[in-house]
């Protein structure tokens, strides 16, 4: 009988556990990431959260210094598909935190210079005229 | 270009397998085409540099321009305005610190009177004194002769601005938003005329030639000047040009014509 009780409060104690995890865990917040518009990224997901700013990096010194424009790992191609409709529709630039780039690096806390220089949206000009960007 | 002209480290891989591959590439679809096809094909001054996307640009071509200065009417602001639409240069009202990547000068010969309008723009020097003295390697020039600064290594210090006869190069001093996403711009770096590498690369003609072939005089031609075949290289060939302070030594990659 007492085995029995033992049995009971340690499956009690064990839920109980199970449940305080899961609710630990929702208490965290998550970063709210949006989709991208294309079917599946360059790179798995784990691989592009570790390693996008290398492929960026590399890409950026291949085009700058040599010219070499292949459209695949370009910070151009990754802002035109990771784009986030803001209220009136067009793209939301990286002063909002909806941004794909800031909605994570505002969670990590790590901030980025990038978009100083660089558009961070597709050219809403160039959508206007109907003309795809490049 | 001479080996002398092209710094080691700016040079493209020269891989010969590939340009004979092209060379032979090219000679079987002249041999497809009908044969006026394939010489037009030839003299096309692009067709020395189309290249694929992740191709690397070649030191085999010389980008240049010859501007014929009879066609260049002093009131006309097309290439100027064209080439701020494209790398969007806006003014923030402060002339003195507004970017400017292209310009136009007028100058007049007080004796005889003569005058002349010049677009002056970086002149893409052989030899760019920017180059030389800038402390990070940001200020470089291209395998295809095209002179730029590479803003993720550029720190302000404006030694380029000082060692340019041509004061073509601007110090962006606010911070900007809503940039092209071809032409990035920032605040605390210093920029010029690109000849439009990103319309370069991608086969097309410079904003502002486009802009003056299709509104304004038709004075620009932009092409190879590596290549004997193409229209530039041509026109230079049998007319007198003149680059602007030529004294200096730097080869300017930019003609003027009837100076």
């Amino acid at each position: 009988m007492a085995r029995r009780r033992n049995v009971i409060v340690l499956t009690a104690v064990a839920l109980l556990s199970l449940v305080g995890m899961t609710v630990a865990v929702s208490d965290v917040p998550q970063p709210d990431i949006p989709r991208g518009r294309g079917e599946s990224c360059v790179a798995d997901t784990d691989f592009m959260r570790r390693n996008h700013m290398t492929m960026l990096n590399h890409q950026r010194d291949e085009t700058v210094l040599k010219g070499v424009r292949s459209k695949r790992y370009s910070l151009k191609e990754c802002v035109a598909c990771h784009v986030v409709p803001g209220p009136d529709s067009t793209p939301v630039t990286v002063a909002s935190p909806k941004h794909f780039c800031r909605s994570c690096h505002d969670y990590v806390a790590v901030k980025i210079d990038c978009f100083e220089c660089h558009a961070s949206r597709p050219d809403p000009d160039a959508v206007v005229a109907g003309v795809e960007n490049e | 270009m001479s080996a002398r002209k092209t710094k080691p480290g700016t040079a493209a891989e020269y891989d010969p397998g590939r340009r004979s591959f092209l060379g032979s590439a090219a000679a079987a679809a002249g041999v497809a085409l009908a044969p006026g096809v394939f010489l037009y094909g030839i003299a096309k001054p692009e067709s020395a540099a189309a290249r694929g996307l992740d191709v690397a640009a070649s030191s085999d071509v010389r980008w240049g321009m010859l501007i014929d200065l009879n066609r260049c009417d002093s009131g006309c602001n097309e290439c100027v305005n064209a080439c701020a639409t494209e790398n969007g240069i806006k003014s923030h009202g402060r002339p003195e610190t507004d970017a400017q990547w292209i310009r136009k000068v007028d100058i007049r010969d007080p004796r005889s009177g003569l005058s002349r309008s010049l677009p002056v723009m970086c002149q893409h020097c052989a030899e760019p004194p920017c180059v030389d003295v800038c402390p990070t390697g940001a200020s470089f020039k291209r395998a295809d002769g095209i002179v730029l600064v590479d803003r993720h290594r550029c720190i302000g210090c404006r030694y380029c601005m000082m060692a340019c006869p041509y004061k073509a190069r601007s110090f962006v001093h606010e911070e900007l938003e809503d940039q092209k996403p071809h032409a990035p711009r920032g605040k605390g770096t210093v920029e010029s005329c690109t000849m439009c590498v990103h319309r370069v690369d991608a086969d097309e003609l410079p904003a502002c030639v486009e802009a003056c072939t299709n509104t304004g005089g038709g004075a620009m031609l932009f092409g190879d000047l590596n290549d004997p075949d193409s229209e530039i290289s041509k026109r230079v060939a049998s007319y007198p040009t003149r680059q602007i302070r030529a004294d200096l030594g730097l080869d300017p990659g930019v003609r003027y014509q009837n100076l």
